[in-house]
């Protein structure tokens, strides 16, 4: 360990202003990364599943004599 | 190979790899930027002269290397796309955008605040802080650009074609601080030499650096895969896909 305490280690001896901002930013954007990538998953294959369901659906219907 | 070639250039082959691939880079990525960030945090030395704000180094210069590194790829992927006309390549390159715009706002942010108590000033118009700054700036419009065209193939020719002219900018970030006389300092790293810092310090970097390209990597084959369901949505392989699970 480079710290005595964990008080030490948050007060970064004395950088705090500057490292914490640093490393929040950059592990912000990792998350704000991830979940980005997995809302726009979700959302595409709802779309894509509702898209092959209702072309389904017509598909059968239109075989149903009238 | 050519066969394996071809199938991974086909957005279904694609698809395919990227399914069984991105896991391990997923894992690799949070493994080694955990245990980078832990390292390199709590556990490497304090610079004797900077003291702890060394230790923006460990996510300046991996965010920095991405910053760098996703723009060529990009304009590789462009120039790919442009002669080769492979979709696959405008695909990933529509994928990686976002994170390489992401890094570069990151590496310029983490340079400022270091620049605070190091240098006594958050920002200077020298050479190589305003050629990251143009980077930046080179990314929105790459991403602006392709958006901007009614027909997509026309916004991904614009988009290829101003990744190819930007990637001139590359060089000169990389040798700005041996050309021009500026405030940062030259590389950290270098292939010829060793590293002019003392093993405990830069082993957590290179952790992070790879753990960032790790991360770039799962990101693109993720993100290809929902470039691809976008834009293949009325292929027969698309629908067979997402009916499966109905």
């Amino acid at each position: 360990m480079a710290f005595d305490s964990f008080t030490a280690f948050l007060a970064m001896g004395g950088y705090a202003p500057y490292v914490w901002p640093a490393y929040g930013a950059t592990l912000l954007l990792l998350f704000a990364v991830v979940l980005h990538l997995r809302l726009e998953r979700r959302r595409l294959w709802r779309e894509l599943r509702r898209r092959v369901r209702r072309e389904r659906r017509q598909a059968r219907d239109g075989e149903v004599p009238s | 190979m050519w066969a394996f070639i071809h199938k991974l250039g086909s957005p279904k082959g694609f698809y395919a790899f990227s399914v069984r691939l991105s896991p391990w880079f997923w894992v690799a990525a949070t493994t080694l930027i955990g245990g980078g960030l832990v390292w390199g945090l709590a556990f490497a030395p304090a610079d004797y002269q900077q003291g702890d704000s060394f230790r923006i180094i460990y996510v300046h210069v991996p965010a920095a290397f991405l910053a760098q590194s996703i723009f060529v790829v990009m304009a590789l992927a462009g120039l790919v796309f442009m002669v080769w006309r492979i979709k696959l390549a405008d695909m990933a390159a529509t994928a990686m955008a976002p994170l390489g715009a992401g890094m570069t706002f990151v590496a310029l942010l983490s340079g400022a605040v270091w620049g605070v108590p190091t240098w006594g000033t958050w920002w200077q118009w020298d050479a190589r802080l305003t050629s990251m700054l143009l980077l930046f700036f080179l990314y929105i419009g790459v991403i602006a650009l392709r958006s901007a065209f009614d027909g997509r193939d026309s916004g991904s020719r614009a988009a290829s074609v101003l990744t190819m002219v930007g990637v001139i900018n590359i060089p000169i970030i990389k040798y700005s601080v041996e050309w021009w006389y500026t405030l940062h300092q030259p590389a950290t790293f270098s292939v010829t030499s060793r590293p002019a810092m003392p093993t405990e310090m830069w082993l957590p970097l290179l952790i992070m650096v790879l753990g960032f390209y790790s991360f770039f990597i799962a990101v693109t084959l993720t993100r290809t895969r929902n470039e691809i369901l976008r834009r293949e949505s009325a292929k027969r392989w698309v629908r067979d896909l997402v009916g499966e699970g109905n």
